[in-house]
C-alpha cells in the first residue's frame, strides 16, 4: 500500500525482496527464503550468536543495543519455557519501516525470529503488530499458516529433531506497548504497564520464563547476516555499527520515504541527496534525527554519520532511524507542543514524574504558543523535563524530556519571540484550542 | 451471551496459543469491536467467564488501549493523524476539512446518520507518506482535500448499498 522509493546509494539488505511479491512463501523460497534458518540449524545456538555479535547488529528499535550480546544473556538452562518476542508495535512518531517489513518480507521476520528462538534454545516465538496494522497482522497470519502448511514451523523442522511454534498477536492502540516490558504485559492480557528491573527479560520474561526481545527489523536482518556472515555484514556499515537500516525520511523534504542506507551515512547526504532536500526551495531549520523522542540539531550540526555512537557524541540518537524534517517557516514552539502532547496522551500514568511531567509540558507550551508565557516558563520548561529523566519505570519519560529540552537549549529565541502576548511568528494557531491567556 | 459463529472459532484458535488464557484479551476485544461496533456488556460478562478474570480487570484493559470503546462508534471510522510528521504536512487542516466535510464537530463523534466517526488520532506510521489518516483500518495517505472529499463521498455510496 505504502509507496517505494529508492535511491542508487541504497544498499538493498532488508529491502532487496520489497515489491518482489515475497509475502508469497514460494516466491520467498526463490528468493533465498527459509535458508539462513537451515544453516543456523547447522550451526547450533553458539554459532548463530558469535556469528550475529561479529555483524555488530545493534537493535533497530531505537536503543542500538548488541543483538548477539542480548541473545547471550539468555540462560542455556531454564526451569520455565524462554520466548522470543518480535516488537512490531511501532508507534513512534517519525517511524514507518516495520510497516514495509511486514507487508513485503513477512518470513523474513518469521525467519529471523526463529533463528533467535534456535539461538536461544526457545521453542515458543510470538510476533506482536500493532492493532492499527490490521491489514499487515493478516499478511503475517496467512505467512505463519503457509510456513506451518510447509512444516517449516511446528514439531522437527527441517528434520532437525527441534521443535518451534510461531504465534501473530495483536494490540490495539498504544505507543507505551512499544517499550519491552510493557510490551509482555499487553501481551499477557494486561494493561500495558511497564515492570521494574531487574530482573531483565532475558531472564524473568513472558509468563515469568526468559524471553528475548527484538524489534522487527533486528529480526529481519538476521537471515541475511547468517548467509552472507556476520564479518561481511559488519563491513557494511561502520565500526561498531554494522549493516543497513531503513531510514524514514519524512516532514518537509522533497522525496520523503523509506531508504535502506548503511550505517555511517551522512546525514547531511541522507537529506540533501537521498531526500532531494528540503520541499518547496525552502531552508532548513531542524532535524528530528531518530524518531519523536530524540533531542532535535540545528542545520549546522547535520554533517554527521548516522551511526549509533556518532550520533550520541553529537548530543542526540539515532533511535528508530525516524528523520524529520523541519523547514524554515516552521514554528518550533508549536512543533514542541504537538511532540509532548503525543506523550501526554501516551504516558500509562504508572510513574508520576512521567504522568504529571508530560501534561505540564502541554500546558505550558500550550499556554506559550497562545501568546500567555513569561519569561520564566522558558527555564521552567527545561527545568520540568530535566527532573522527569530517569526517574520512570520505562524510557517514555525521558522520550517525552529529551525533545523539549532540546527545542528549549537549541531554539530559545523563538520561544522568546513568543513572550508579551505576541502573535506567533508563524501564523500558526491552528486547530490547536489554546487555554486562556494568563495575566502577566 | 454467545459468540457469531465466527468468533467462537477465532475464539477457539487463539485460546491454543498461549499457556495463559487472558493472553489473548488484548487482540480478541479488538475483533469483538469490529463485530459488534464497540464491546459490549454481554461481552465483557462473558469473556469475564471465560478467561476466569474480573469484568474489573477486562474493563480497566479497555480503558488503556486507544482503539478499544465501549460505546458505538460510525460504521465508518475516520482517524486523521494529526502527529508531527502529519502536522508538517497540513495533517491539521486535514482534519478541520473531514469535520467539516462531515458536519462532525470538534467533541463529538458520530454523525447523526451514523454512517461516520472522526477522531485525531496519534501516529499511525504512515510519516513518510503523510497526512494520512485510516478509514477502519484502511490507510489513506497523501492526503489532500479533493482526495478526501473523493474517499468519503466513495464510503458514503457503500453505506448507502
Amino acid at each position: 500500500m505504502a509507496t517505494l522509493v529508492s535511491h542508487p546509494d541504497e544498499v538493498k539488505v532488508i529491502s532487496k525482496r520489497f515489491g518482489l511479491g515475497a509475502a508469497n512463501l514460494d516466491r520467498y523460497l526463490e528468493l533465498d527464503g527459509y535458508k539462513a534458518l537451515q544453516k543456523a540449524l547447522e550451526l547450533g545456538a553458539d554459532g548463530i550468536i558469535n556469528e550475529v555479535k561479529a555483524s555488530n547488529l545493534r537493535g533497530r528499535g531505537g536503543a542500538g543495543f548488541p543483538t548477539g550480546m542480548k541473545w547471550s544473556f539468555v540462560p542455556k538452562e531454564s526451569a520455565k519455557p524462554k520466548y522470543v518476542l518480535c516488537n512490531g508495535d511501532e508507534s513512534e512518531p517519525g517511524t514507518c519501516k516495520d510497516r514495509l517489513i511486514f507487508e513485503h518480507d513477512p518470513h523474513a521476520v518469521i525467519e529471523g525470529a526463529m533463528i533467535a528462538a534456535v539461538a536461544t534454545g526457545s521453542h515458543d516465538v510470538y510476533i506482536y503488530i500493532r492493532g492499527e496494522y490490521r491489514y499487515l497482522l493478516e499478511i503475517m497470519q496467512k505467512a505463519i499458516a503457509d510456513a506451518y502448511a510447509r512444516g517449516f514451523c511446528g514439531k522437527n523442522i527441517f528434520g532437525s529433531g527441534y521443535d518451534l511454534n510461531v504465534y501473530w498477536h495483536g494490540g490495539a492502540g498504544a505507543y507505551e506497548v512499544g517499550e519491552e516490558s510493557a510490551l509482555m504485559e499487553s501481551l499477557e492480557g494486561k494493561r500495558g504497564i511497564p515492570r521494574i528491573r531487574p530482573p531483565f527479560p532475558a531472564v524473568v520474561g513472558l509468563w515469568g520464563g526468559p524471553t528475548v526481545i527484538n524489534n522487527a527489523e533486528t529480526l529481519a536482518s538476521v537471515p541475511p547476516i547468517l548467509l552472507m556472515g556476520g564479518k561481511q555484514y559488519a563491513e557494511i556499515g561502520v565500526e561498531r555499527n554494522g549493516g543497513t537500516r531503513l531510514f524514514q525520511l519524512s516532514g518537509h523534504v522533497e522525496r520523503p520515504g523509506v531508504y535502506e542506507l548503511p550505517l555511517g551515512y551522512n546525514l547531511k547526504k541522507a537529506i540533501y541527496e537521498v531526500g532531494g532536500g528540503i520541499a518547496n526551495g525552502r531552508a532548513l531549520k531542524c532535524v528530528v534525527p531518530g524518531g519523536s523522542s530524540v533531542p532535535c540539531l540545528r542545520p549546522e550540526e547535520i554533517d554527521i554519520s548516522l551511526d549509533f555512537d556518532a550520533m550520541m557524541k553529537a548530543g542526540t540518537f539515532l533511535g528508530s532511524g525516524g528523520i524529520v524534517i523541519l523547514d524554515d517557516q516552521t514554528c518550533i514552539v508549536k512543533f514542541a507542543l504537538r511532540t509532548s502532547q503525543f506523550y501526554r496522551h501516551e504516558s500509562c500514568g504508572w510513574c508520576i514524574p512521567c504522568r504529571e511531567g508530560t501534561d505540564w509540558l502541554t500546558k505550558t507550551l500550550k499556554r506559550f504558543h497562545a501568546g500567555g508565557g513569561v519569561a520564566k516558563d522558558i527555564d521552567n520548561l527545561r527545568y520540568l523535563a530535566e527532573n522527569m529523566l530517569g526517574r520512570t519505570f520505562c524510557p517514555l519519560g525521558d522520550a517525552a524530556a529529551m525533545p523539549i529540552i532540546g527545542f528549549v537549549k537549541k531554539f530559545r529565541e523563538e520561544f522568546e519571540a513568543h513572550l508579551d502576548g505576541r502573535p506567533c511568528p508563524f501564523g500558526q494557531h491552528g486547530a490547536l484550542n489554546p487555554l486562556p491567556v494568563l495575566s502577566h | 451471551m454467545k459468540f457469531s459463529e465466527q468468533l467462537e472459532a477465532r475464539f477457539s484458535d487463539m485460546i491454543t496459543h498461549y499457556p495463559v488464557k487472558r493472553s489473548l484479551l488484548v487482540p480478541f476485544l479488538l475483533y469483538t469491536q469490529d463485530e459488534y461496533g464497540y464491546i459490549t456488556d454481554p461481552v465483557i460478562e462473558e469473556l469475564a467467564r471465560r478467561l476466569e478474570i474480573t469484568e474489573l480487570d477486562i474493563r480497566g484493559v479497555i480503558s488503556y488501549y486507544s482503539m478499544l470503546r465501549t460505546k458505538p462508534g460510525g460504521k465508518y471510522n475516520v482517524q486523521v493523524c494529526t502527529n508531527i510528521c502529519c502536522l508538517l504536512r497540513d495533517g491539521e487542516q486535514m482534519l478541520a476539512h473531514v469535520r467539516g466535510k462531515l458536519g462532525v464537530a470538534v467533541n463529538q463523534g458520530v454523525t447523526p446518520d451514523g454512517v461516520f466517526s472522526v477522531e485525531e488520532v496519534e501516529c499511525i506510521g504512515a510519516c513518510a507518506w503523510a497526512p494520512a489518516m485510516q478509514v477502519n483500518y484502511t490507510f489513506h495517505e497523501n492526503l489532500t482535500p479533493e482526495k478526501i472529499d473523493q474517499i468519503l463521498d466513495e464510503y458514503r455510496q457503500k453505506a448507502a448499498q
